[in-house]
């Protein structure tokens, strides 16, 4: 609730409204890694702001989920300068080291695969991003370790 | 060596901190503008440095400035523009993370200037590692009386805040990105009226990008003047060009503005060459938006003239023979890449990313997907070429914003260049699918 505040207290009085998008990244963070109805009603209530509001937000930008997820969400960007060096290929190899399409969660829910339009990585394609973190410079052999690394890392949590 | 005014300092240990960058001469300008200049002279300074804006439009900086609305008793803001999301663009996510207080410190100027009393850098929502490190910086910024109650003694205050978007290019687009910073979708306003006039919360805003925002702090440093002395003619100062693709050493560089591309591409000092000893295809200057130029237009314009890295010389020529510099998102492609492959791939991302605000980005965007889509896996029509440009004609210039032009240029102008490359998915459909192995029915199949 302390940062809440301080995301507030970043806009002019009767303003709150802007410290959404931020809300709503935390709120992410604090309930699960995505967004239910629920979550987005209780951010409307902390805002002083409808919850339509919040729905209409929340749907229109992609990194929200409003789905809940696997445990891990990887995000592999497809857009040209990283498909120029093979984001098609990794994006292949994790579907089938998962057993997974793009879009789905793995068997035991732990992994979520997704494809994302640039995400500012071009010149160190391929990449994914997993969490706040970005993963450049994509071999199929690395991205098998980082999943071994991810998985042992969720599993205890 | 070219010039450096913006990474100059960029390899010291240690110059995302406060000690390091002061210690490497960092805040001088706010020094110099807080003691001795008048908000009107760094405006004029700006002016004299013909600093043009980075983000891509390319319009001049300082007229920007002076166009800012000042009535009586009404706030004014200062926004960066940090929602980095053009494709080949990554050079604002390199200064931020590498250096960021020179962000920060060319925001407090930039505000004095303005007379703005509270600014917000919005950066993309997937840059929340970068977020962090800005956000430690302008604690620093705080903590050593750089922001904050009577800046320096100087009796002028400053708030400055971040705040993140949430995966949409569209709001790189300076309403779009304003709407978002009032908690909005961010779908893009009606101009006029301009937000000089109107933009946050109603009040008189100037949205500027980040690399801009930062080339006012070597402005105020040694003077406009001194700035204009770099460059070639309206091209004046460095630019960082984010160069990815093909490359044999991509990465993120800043050059003196009328190089020529040729050196750029291929000298050991920049992009060292195209990668695993291949020859270049093609090669988009300025960002996804810009149109590609096939390799007989990239190092040489039309009339066999150098062609120059600058916002005329990458321009020679108009869209029949020439590009935009644009973001500077440098894309290059070796001789193996498929032009329809790449032209269906841009064609998707503004497909996904058109905010769905008018009818003929929103369906012309998912048409040109679908019909460039069906052409990459080999089940297309001669006429879809025509149809294509159709498409085209249907949403330039018909758009509340400009993300109607930039999904338009780029297809108009692989198929201009490269037509036969189109026609040849026509007549040898199994091949082109062979040649792509599949890849574009794999992960898109058709609707």
């Amino acid at each position: 609730m302390v940062e809440v505040q301080r995301f507030i207290a970043m806009f002019p009085e009767g303003k709150q409204k802007s410290a959404l998008m931020r809300i709503l990244h935390l709120a992410e963070e604090e309930f699960g890694g995505w967004l239910s109805v629920p979550t987005m009603n209780y951010v409307a209530g902390l805002l002083n702001i409808q919850p339509i509001e919040v729905y209409e937000v929340a749907t229109f930008y992609t990194m929200f989920n409003i789905e809940k997820p696997g445990k891990v969400v990887l995000e592999v960007c497809r857009t040209g300068p990283c498909m120029l060096v093979g984001s098609d290929q990794i994006i292949e190899h994790i579907e089938n080291k998962l057993d997974i399409k793009v879009g789905q969660t793995s068997a035991d829910g732990m992994f979520t695969l997704k494809t994302a339009e640039c995400l500012g990585a071009c010149g160190y394609g391929p990449m994914l991003q997993c969490g706040k973190h970005y993963h450049e410079h994509l071999t199929p052999a690395k991205v098998d370790e980082l999943l071994d690394t991810l998985r042992k890392e969720h599993s205890e949590k | 060596m070219g010039r450096k005014l913006l990474l100059e300092h960029i390899d010291v240990p240690g110059i995302e901190s406060f000690e390091v960058y002061r210690k490497n001469g960092g805040y001088r300008s706010v020094e110099k503008a807080l003691k001795t200049m008048s908000p009107q002279n760094v405006v004029e300074e700006v002016q004299a440095s013909g600093l043009r804006g980075r983000g891509g439009a390319g319009f001049p900086t300082g007229m920007k400035w002076s166009f800012l609305a000042k009535p009586e008793g009404v706030p004014r803001y200062l926004l960066c523009n940090a929602d980095e999301s053009e494709p080949g663009t990554f050079k604002d996510r390199y200064l931020m993370e590498k250096i960021p207080h020179l962000l920060v410190e060319g925001m407090i100027v930039s505000s004095y200037a303005l007379g703005c009393n509270q600014s917000y850098i919005y950066i993309r929502g997937e840059y929340m590692w970068v977020l962090e490190i800005v956000e430690k910086a302008i604690a620093e910024a705080y903590a050593n009386g750089f922001l904050g109650k009577n800046i320096l003694g100087s009796g002028y205050d400053l708030d400055l805040a971040i705040a993140p978007g949430g995966g949409a290019y569209i709001c790189g687009e300076e309403t779009a990105l304003i709407e978002s910073l009032e908690g909005k979708r961010g779908n893009p306003r009606i101009k006029p009226p301009f937000p000089a006039v109107k933009g946050l919360w109603g009040c008189p805003t100037v949205v500027n990008n980040v690399e801009s925002i930062a080339a006012v702090v070597p402005i105020v440093n040694d003077g406009g003047a001194e700035y204009a002395k770099i460059g070639i003619g309206k091209s004046t100062g460095t630019k960082l060009i984010s160069a990815c693709g093909n490359l044999v050493k991509p990465g993120v560089y800043e050059i003196e503005l009328g190089m020529t591309v040729e050196e750029f591409i291929y000298s050991d000092e920049w992009c060292g060459g195209i990668a695993n000893g291949k020859k270049i295809k093609a090669c988009v200057p300025g960002g996804s938006s810009v149109p590609i130029l096939p390799a007989n237009l990239i190092t040489k314009t039309a009339e066999g003239v150098d062609r120059l890295m600058s916002y005329e010389g990458l321009a020679e020529g108009g869209f029949a023979t020439g590009s935009m510099l644009g973001s500077g998102g440098f894309i290059v492609f070796d001789e193996d890449q498929c032009i329809v492959r790449n032209t269906w791939n841009f064609a998707r991302f503004y497909a996904h990313e058109s905010c769905g605000q008018c009818s003929p980005c929103r369906e012309g965007t998912g048409w040109m997907e679908k019909v460039l889509r069906r052409l990459e896996n080999g089940q297309g029509h001669m006429h879809d070429i025509d149809l294509l440009a159709e498409i085209n004609k249907k949403i330039e210039g018909n758009t509340i914003c400009p993300l109607g032009d930039a999904a338009a240029w780029p297809v108009a102008a692989a198929i201009r260049h490269f037509r036969e490359e189109f026609e040849w998915h026509v007549t040898h459909p199994d091949e082109a699918v062979k040649r792509n192995f599949g890849i574009a029915s794999n992960h898109m199949p058709l609707v």
